[in-house]
């Protein structure tokens, strides 16, 4: 009960912080008003959200297309001791955490870190790629953040499918390609959808990988809420974006499931 | 034919997700001072410095802590939440459920800032309690599905011998329903741990320089130094969170904890 009431104070104090001026200079907040959410129509601000949407779509969609193979792998492993191998490869770094996975990143995508290293070694390139504070870097190390837990949801419904149906496609004659595309993968659709939303959601909530590795130059609405509260003290605004963020999550990922949903019919018919 | 090229791709696969684990590993046993690769001169002073470095050995006994209570508080909640959403029928039980799962899908920074807010306005400026309660909120949901799963797996026929051979039920429950669900309650107790150690994006928010968790301490390294202490750290903890799931997989099965297999054959 108290667990249940501190969780829904805290919600209400984001949602009370959101409608209330800042008032510079102090930490207590002013009257109602709304300029919170005015100043968030700000080309600045409006940019972070197109550029936070962008992010957690693109890794979403990468999360899921390299989940898939190592979903179905573990899945169908029949050596037990392969299976135990990628599951502990493919779910290790959920236990990890954000942070020691972002500075893993960081050694592997700096100036002088391994890529580069490797590439120099090899004589592919003269110049250092900058990776570190890009976008193409940021988006690598989140969707290496996202992926297990896009395995797991994948694999969970992959283990679910009657494997009846695939032996029978086969003894018709569909060849393995075949049977994949027309029994595997629809029949899959609930896993896609569980995988990509959560997938979604999960970047959105990610602050230490755009935070370290954009290093200020990729920003996610995450590292605007902290700077916020931080650096300026404007609680009130970071409540304000936090609310905004939490509506358009939730509206993405209904049109999302909207746009999934007479797929996942087809699919299972 | 296509048997090779998947192989191949999921091999490819796994080299990615092991590709910064490996590279952080090797990064802490060399010698010179700022990370660069090809490494050069095998050293372990980076493993003397990240173990005698203060923040961190604050920070690994703030997380044991805040990790250790919140786990526990989560599992006896959610044990009892559980077990009165799965065997009765009571007002508000939909809303009661749908309210301990709802931090899953609120992202980690906003939760953070929320309980920051109520914090400062009841006095509680970032103390243990507050970082405990955020911790048990953020894991409570995780315990619940797993006990779901657990409670839903007891024989009912069980229960109902022991109560018709006279048991009171409290007394079932102690005798029958408990020990059947130990290993659900072990599962999500460790489950709730492990994530708890992890946490960052919440504690961020409702640490102070006292009850920051290892994680924090973590990140405030990264953000001023350089040098390959933070790789050491890591490595420690990649070889302590490998061993723990091999051990959990052997005695547990992670598969069946992480819900991947089903059972079928």
């Amino acid at each position: 009960m108290l667990v249940a009431a501190g969780f829904v104070l805290a919600m209400a104090a984001v949602l009370q912080y959101a409608v209330l001026a800042h008032v510079p200079g102090e930490l207590e907040p002013g009257g109602f008003s709304l300029s919170n959410f005015r100043e968030m129509m700000k080309p600045l601000y409006a940019g972070v959200f197109l550029d936070t949407l962008r992010i957690c779509f693109l890794t979403a969609v990468l999360s899921l297309l390299a989940a898939y193979p190592l979903a179905l792998a573990l899945v169908r492993a029949k050596n037990p001791y392969l299976k135990s191998a990628i599951l502990i490869i493919s779910v290790t770094p959920l236990f990890l955490g954000e942070v020691i996975r972002t500075y893993a990143w960081i050694i592997v995508l700096g100036t002088r870190g391994f890529v580069n290293g490797a590439l120099s070694w090899a004589g592919l390139i003269q110049q250092p790629l900058q990776l570190m504070f890009t976008e193409t870097g940021v988006l690598i190390a989140l969707v290496h953040v996202t992926l297990p837990v896009v395995v797991i949801m994948l694999a969970a419904a992959i283990s679910h499918i009657d494997r009846d149906l695939e032996r029978a496609a086969a003894a018709l004659g569909a060849r393995p390609l075949r049977v994949f595309l027309t029994v595997t993968l629809p029949l899959s659709m609930p896993g896609i959808i569980a995988g990509l939303t959560t997938g979604f959601a999960w970047t959105f909530s990610a602050f230490a990988t755009p935070q370290l590795i954009g290093g200020g130059r990729v920003n996610m609405v995450s590292n605007l809420v902290y700077s916020l509260g931080f650096a300026s003290f404007n609680f009130p605004f970071a409540a304000a974006l936090s609310v905004a963020g939490l509506i358009l999550t939730a509206v993405a990922l209904a049109g999302f499931r909207a746009l999934l949903r007479p797929l996942n019919r087809v699919a299972t018919r | 034919m296509i048997g090779i090229v998947f192989r191949m791709l999921v091999a490819m696969l796994l080299g990615f997700v092991l590709l910064p684990v490996v590279v952080a590993c090797v990064a802490a046993f060399d010698a010179r001072s700022v990370i660069a690769f090809p490494p050069q001169n095998f050293s372990w002073r980076w493993f003397q410095r990240a173990l005698s470095y203060e923040d961190f050995q604050i920070g690994f006994t703030n997380s044991l802590i805040v990790a250790a209570i919140a786990s526990t508080l989560a599992v006896v909640i959610g044990g009892g939440v559980a077990y009165a959403i799965d065997r009765y029928r009571f007002r508000g039980k939909a809303a009661l459920e749908s309210l301990l799962l709802a931090p899953l899908a609120i992202p980690h920074f906003t939760i953070g800032l929320g309980a920051l807010i109520v914090a400062a306005q009841i006095g509680q400026s970032r103390d243990w309690p507050v970082v405990i309660l955020t911790h048990v909120v953020l894991v409570l949901p995780f315990v619940l599905r797993s006990l779901y799963v657990s409670l839903k797996n007891i024989d009912p026929r069980l229960e109902a011998a022991a109560l018709s051979l006279g048991a009171r039920p409290g007394r079932v429950i102690l005798t029958v329903t408990l020990p059947a669900l130990a290993p659900g309650l072990a599962g999500g107790w460790l489950f709730a741990a492990i994530l708890s150690f992890n946490e960052f994006t919440a504690s961020l928010f409702v640490t102070a320089q006292r009850t920051q968790t290892l994680p924090v301490a973590m990140y405030n390294y990264v953000r001023e130094y350089a040098d390959p202490s933070m790789a050491a750290i890591s490595a420690l903890y990649i070889l302590l969170t490998t061993v723990v799931l091999v051990i959990a997989n052997r005695f547990l099965g992670l598969g069946r904890i992480l819900g991947t297999e089903d059972g079928r054959p």
